[in-house]
């Protein structure tokens, strides 16, 4: 019995140090870690999209809450007077999500340009639609156009041999273009 | 004083990780694509290492026999965490790159292992100084394997290009099945080396 005693005691006490420990070292470091992924994972397609920004474009993020749903939007400043802002959004690609930021110009309401953050699309093939020459297909594009692959009649080039993939990106981006107004509102 | 240096030392050549004891080979295959991953890797494994040992051997006449492998299992994870955390705050790009295998460093055989057959016999000092010995021994195979399948297989070391712009890679290095083979080879090289 004393020995039952002893090995629940000291397992409780190990288990409840170690928690506490790990709990206090979460805290300290989760604000930082949610920086890191916002400047590693976002930060190469927000600063694309909204090129020629004055401001750090990470620090000066809003969060906003539409439909239930939190959005993270980045304000592009230049003189200090915001220019454009962007946002991600998911389409559904080949092997997942594939993460799209949407960039527009605020004076002109048109689309700015994309930038892939996250897929799982096959290397080499789906996951070609990260690269310039099919992302530059929506560079400084009106909102009112066709944005489906020009087999579905519309005007985007899809990269070839990844046709779900480039229809994923077409989807994130009216989707993202749907959103433009209420958020535009938001801030 | 003398058996506190052996206790270092031996991690170093006589008793190194994954050549002598044959312990920690899954990641000593799985990050060595490049020297730089096989080095984050073992200093992270190495930190792990030295704090488990020291707290398991402190820890050693409180703790049951009958629950010691729980207990042991419980504070390696912790420092695991606490090593990925850090990581995931400070040292971002090589989270990304080692991936999965950080939190894999729970299971490290090297880890539990050198806690059971050591930690749990002797003092502090010394389990702190087998503990230091054997994940800097670690830490130089990875680096050593990394360095030897990165030459060959992309022709830079540490993202230094050293083979020139008429080196063609030798890919099969940086394959699972060319990493087997190295460490194969290197195994052979070191019992032929012998003690």
């Amino acid at each position: 019995m004393k020995e039952i005693i002893k090995m629940l005691v000291v397992l409780t006490l190990i288990c409840a140090v170690c928690g506490f420990l790990l709990a206090g070292v979460k805290s300290a470091t989760q604000e930082r870690i949610e920086e890191q992924i916002l400047l590693n994972v976002m930060g190469p397609a927000v600063s694309k999209v909204l090129k020629g920004s004055t401001n750090d474009l990470i620090k000066d993020r809003k969060k906003i809450t539409i439909d239930g749903q939190d959005i993270v939007v980045f304000v592009g400043l230049k003189d200090n007077k915001p220019w454009a802002l962007a946002y991600e959004v998911k389409g559904k690609g080949f092997g997942g999500d594939v993460g799209v930021v949407v960039g527009f110009d605020l004076s002109t309401n048109n689309l700015t340009g994309i930038g892939i953050t996250t897929h799982k699309e096959t290397p080499g093939v789906g996951a070609r639609v990260k690269e310039d020459l099919f992302t530059n297909n929506f560079n400084d594009k009106a909102t009112n156009l066709n944005f489906k692959i020009k087999k579905d009649d519309g005007i985007i080039d899809a990269v070839s041999g990844a046709t779900i993939s480039s229809r994923a990106v077409c989807s994130a981006v009216i989707s993202g273009i749907k959103l433009y107004n209420e958020i535009k509102s938001n801030i | 004083m003398a058996s506190l240096v052996k206790d270092f030392t031996k991690g170093l050549w006589k008793e190194i990780p994954p050549f002598r004891l044959v312990l920690g080979l899954c990641p000593t295959l799985a990050v060595t694509k490049y020297a730089e991953n096989g080095l984050g890797m073992g200093l992270a494994a190495t930190f792990v290492l030295l704090c488990s040992n020291v707290i398991v051997s402190s820890l050693r006449n409180i703790i049951p026999k009958k629950v010691r492998i729980a207990s042991y299992i419980v504070i390696i994870a912790t420092f695991v965490v606490i090593v990925e955390l850090t990581m995931q705050a400070y040292l971002f790009p090589l989270y990304e790159k080692l991936g999965i295998f950080i939190p894999l460093i729970v299971v490290n055989c090297i880890i539990l292992g050198r806690a059971e057959a050591f930690a749990s016999k002797n003092p502090i000092i010394p389990s702190a100084a087998d503990g230091l010995g054997m994940g800097i021994g670690f830490t130089l195979s990875l680096v050593v394997l990394g360095a030897v399948r990165e030459i060959f297989g992309y022709g830079t070391i540490f993202g230094l290009n050293i083979m020139g712009s008429s080196f063609e890679p030798f890919s099969f290095m940086v394959e699972a099945p060319g990493a087997f083979v190295c460490l194969g080879l290197m195994l052979g090289f070191m019992n032929v080396l012998g003690d």
